[in-house]
């Protein structure tokens, strides 16, 4: 396997609380990776990591041969502007520029292309998210589906290598979901982006995914193709995917026993 | 218990001071007016002068007749209300443009924008630059940091203008005073760098002031619609009082001759 991205005895904390321990993964160059877990075991922390957004207590976060936690600011915007894209959970657009000018943001602020071209590119990546009708309107006069295609073609703007998805299917109804599954399985293939997508959806995560990370309490419990983990994984892995309500990860919050708390009272 | 929590205070304001210090210098040490661009420039200029303008016009027009109506009752005693239009100018151009604009551009203008920051916090779009390697802080922050160091001086200037005529009203329409000598001594006594430069000089210092305090609270706000709600309310009370106590500090450096 050859990756693009490689986690080294990676630790992170919050306050007192430690989210990673000593987290090592690698992610596959050109494939299409789902991390998932439960709810704050720290998915958005790891893309967070990853972009250089956080810095880590310890190890090291190497993105298409850099040291992401090394870099000067200098280095590090440089190294997102031409390898990186992430698409927010809400979004993100800019709320007092129109859909057009959100598209054409990343590209007037860092080429000097002639507008003729810029007016060119944008239409082309709204036109590959199915927008390119809606160009003139304001991100508030956007359903909350549109408003994340029209912000996936602002990450694909400046031609990533790497894309970032923070729960991309969250929120959406059926349609808007299907498109989107759609979109990022397409859009990963016909660039050969090497993607990461943060989601709890099993079902949607499955269907695109090349590989699956499951992360729970600060550990990859499970690494593999989608296939393989549900059938081979251990007792936990098999329990996150199937959606079991109880298994190894308890039902139960840790408590006292029952019978006395109701007997004590 | 007391102490330690007095302790913990003054320690995460000292930090909150710390994060402040490196905001205004990667800001403005590494950011000239133009660093987004000279039409946002001016669209950030526009944007906090037109919020402004309408209460700074019409609180320098009260403020003007007030100190037209004060300024008579004191120095008729003398015999001296014809330096009405003296006290009146000099009051305004020196102390209360500068303080009474600033006081005002911070409740008007400085809350909107720590609210206009902390929404783009909470909607990830500072995040969101961050990440498309855009440094939201020449980007967003820098050119609001001019547009306030820009548009307090006019302001300030404004409300002076304003409220000498406000003098003017009640002193020569209402009260009778000789216009040739309302205006007349006025301009005689008014010094262009005593009085003007300098009174600039301060409300230069105010914008800058109540502006970085408002692009902080937002930048730094807990991205909630509570946090921003706090950090709005904080940009009042900390820019009120740092305009304030700059006023003596620089109206003593000033007096002092410098
Ligand atoms: N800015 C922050 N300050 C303090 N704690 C945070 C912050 N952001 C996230 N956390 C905490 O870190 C943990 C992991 O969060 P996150 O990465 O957002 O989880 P996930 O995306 O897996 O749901 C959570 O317990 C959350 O409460
Ligand atoms: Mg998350």
């Amino acid at each position: 396997m050859d990756p693009y991205i490689s986690i080294s005895e990676l630790s992170f904390r919050r306050g007192e609380r430690l989210i990673y321990d000593r987290l090592s993964v690698d992610f596959p160059r050109g494939k299409v990776t789902a991390i998932m877990g439960p709810s704050g075991t720290g998915k958005t922390t790891l893309l967070r990591l990853i972009g250089g957004q956080l810095k880590p207590d310890q190890g090291s976060v190497v993105v298409a041969g850099q040291r992401v936690n090394e870099l000067s600011r200098r280095q590090l915007f440089e190294l997102r502007r031409e390898k990186m894209g992430m698409l927010f959970q809400t979004g993100a657009l800019f709320t007092d520029l129109s859909v057009f000018d959100n598209v054409a943001f990343p590209l007037r602020t860092h080429t000097d292309l002639p507008e003729t071209m810029i007016r060119d590119l944008v239409l082309m990546k709204l036109e590959a998210v199915g927008l390119r009708g809606a160009r003139d309107l304001m991100p508030s006069e956007l359903s909350g589906g549109m408003a994340r295609r029209v912000a996936l073609a602002r990450s694909i703007a400046m031609d990533p290598e790497l894309m970032l998805y923070d729960e991309p299917f969250t929120g959406l109804d059926p349609i808007s979901m299907g498109m989107i599954v759609k979109l990022i399985r397409a859009l990963s293939e016909a660039l050969g982006l090497t993607s990461l997508l943060v989601s709890h959806d099993v079902e949607e995560s499955c269907s695109i995914a090349d590989y699956l990370c499951l992360v729970s309490d600060g550990r990859v419990i499970g690494f593999g193709p989608p296939d393989e983990l549900l059938h081979e994984g251990n007792d936990e892995v098999r329990q996150f995917l199937r959606g079991d309500p109880d298994g190894p990860v308890p039902f139960h919050y840790p408590a006292a026993d029952y019978r006395q708390e109701l007997l004590s009272s | 218990m007391m102490v330690q929590r007095l302790g913990r205070r003054g320690v995460s304001a000292m930090q909150s001071m710390g994060r402040a210090a490196i905001l205004f210098y990667r800001s403005l040490l590494w950011g000239g007016p133009g660093s987004a661009g000279w039409r946002d420039l001016l669209q950030q200029i526009h944007a906090v002068g037109v919020r402004s303008l309408s209460i700074i016009i019409v609180a320098g027009f009260f403020v003007g007749m007030v100190l037209g109506l004060q300024g008579y009752t004191i120095l008729i005693d003398f015999g001296s209300e014809a330096a009405l239009g003296t006290m009146v100018s000099l009051t305004l151009l020196r102390e209360l443009g500068p303080v009474m604009t600033a006081l005002l551009f911070a409740g008007r203008a400085g809350s909107a924008l720590t609210a206009e920051i902390g929404l783009m916090k909470t909607t990830e779009q500072l995040s969101a630059m961050e990440m498309m390697g855009v440094d939201p802080l020449k980007r967003v922050i820098t050119p609001r940091l001019w547009a306030g160091m820009i548009a307090v001086p006019i302001l300030a200037l404004l409300f002076s203008t304003v409220g000498i005529w406000g003098g003017a009203f009640v002193a020569v329409d209402l009260l009778g005073i000789d216009e040739g000598a309302y205006w007349g001594n006025m301009q005689a006594s008014v010094e262009f760098y005593e009085d003007v430069v300098k009174g600039i000089v301060k409300s230069v210092v105010f914008g800058l002031v109540v502006t970085w305090i408002a692009v902080f609270q937002g930048y730094d706000s807990v991205p909630t619609s509570e946090g921003i709600g706090k950090a709005t309310t904080q940009t009042v009370v900390v820019s009120s009082l740092a305009v304030l106590g700059l006023d003596f500090v620089l109206t003593a450096i000033m007096l002092g001759g410098v």
